[in-house]
């Protein structure tokens, strides 16, 4: 196909409901199939590849912010063990859990997408949402007994009783500790809402096994969110 | 997509593959804190960040799919993990070769320049 028949007239009448035209006189056509793309697979594996870019930059992200506390860990030793013991184990390990769970249950919202079950898909992704909720009430909880303790990032801080008083480490700590658990989760909300759409798009039953990239997709951000938190976890709550 | 051409989808033995990633990754988590509790030493950090590694492999193969995927997404997974490598790895060799900033550490340069010799000493009185 020419794409320079397709540049004639772009913006144009045929909208989402796809081209009656020459072009897709060319192929059996799908509705989402869009024009610039020869087959519906090249276009999945275009958004995927495109996907797994963004993915490697919120690697890289949070890789920053890993290296951080890594470096201030190296200068203030004893400050983070002390600081580490502030943070609850088990409500850790719940979340690890959660997260862990609400993992499973979108892969296989991704599968029910893919074998046509919009109520499936559906009922997966709710249970994924709702997890994420469960890990946000437990973060909340933890957040709000930091703050009560004032163990707050910075100048902010005001909590008593360290065994080095007046030193920066701890502050440091908890700078890093809500900028990175901060950052993962508004990275959790992000990730609600992009499951809430994706719901109300599988009600529709917009999903088979010829298209589902938006499911496999917001999956594969709801997994990478997963991954950093496998990270994040031991590194704050388990490692003295 | 590659599922199409190369192999059918079964979606049995699929949610089977899930489901035994998943006890795989819980059991891993329980062994990573169970062993939080003992005392190892140095071995600790080994431990936790082995077991973690571990357990975003899994997550990467089976849930993200990268064991079935066109090898270029595992390739761009594999950039981003190298290139965080690079950045870690060139920062501590710094950071752990350089003397730390004492006053101690500092060296006068030349009588001459008393001056300019100040100004870099002045930080690290803080």
């Amino acid at each position: 196909m020419s794409s320079s028949t397709v540049d004639l007239h772009p913006p144009d009448p045929h909208g989402p409901q796809g081209a009656h035209g020459d072009v897709a006189a060319v192929h059996d056509h799908d509705p989402h199939h869009q024009h610039h793309f020869t087959t519906m697979e090249q276009q999945f594996d275009t958004s995927k590849i495109g996907m797994w870019l963004f993915l490697a930059t919120e690697v890289l992200t949070f890789g920053g912010l890993f290296l951080g506390f890594g470096l201030m860990q190296n200068k203030y030793p004893q400050e983070f063990v002390e600081a580490h013991e502030h943070l609850q184990r088990p409500l850790g390990a719940l979340n690890t859990v959660v997260l862990l769970v609400s993992s499973f249950t979108m892969v296989l919202a991704v599968l029910a997408a893919r074998t046509k079950q919009p109520k499936k898909t559906v009922r997966y992704l709710l249970m994924t949402i709702a997890c994420a909720c469960i890990f946000l009430g437990v973060k909340y909880f933890e957040y709000s007994h930091k703050f009560e303790e004032g163990l707050l990032p910075g100048r902010f801080y005001s909590h008593h009783g360290d065994l080095i008083p007046g030193s920066h480490g701890y502050s440091t700590f908890f700078s890093f500790y809500f900028m990175m658990t901060g950052l993962h989760g508004i990275h959790i909300l992000a990730g609600i809402g992009l499951l809430s759409w994706i719901a109300v798009r599988a009600r529709r039953g917009e999903f088979s096994d010829a298209y589902y990239t938006p499911v496999d997709l917001v999956g594969l951000f709801w997994h990478l969110v997963d991954l950093i938190w496998i990270y994040l976890f031991p590194l704050y709550y388990l490692i003295t | 997509m590659s599922s199409h051409t190369e192999h059918q989808l079964d979606p049995k033995a699929e949610a089977r593959t899930y489901t035994l990633t998943l006890t795989l990754l819980l059991i891993l988590t329980a062994i990573t804190v169970g062993a939080s509790y003992i005392q190892f030493g140095s071995l600790n950090v080994v431990i936790a960040l082995g077991i973690a590694t571990i357990k975003a492999s899994l997550v990467a193969l089976f849930f993200m799919h990268l064991r079935h995927d066109k090898p270029v997404n595992a390739v761009i997974a594999c950039a981003g993990f190298l290139f965080l490598g690079l950045f870690l790895l060139f920062t501590f060799l710094d950071v752990d070769t350089r003397d730390p900033l004492q006053p101690v550490n500092l060296k006068a340069v030349a009588p001459a320049a008393a001056a300019p010799a100040a100004a870099p000493a002045a930080p690290a009185k803080e």
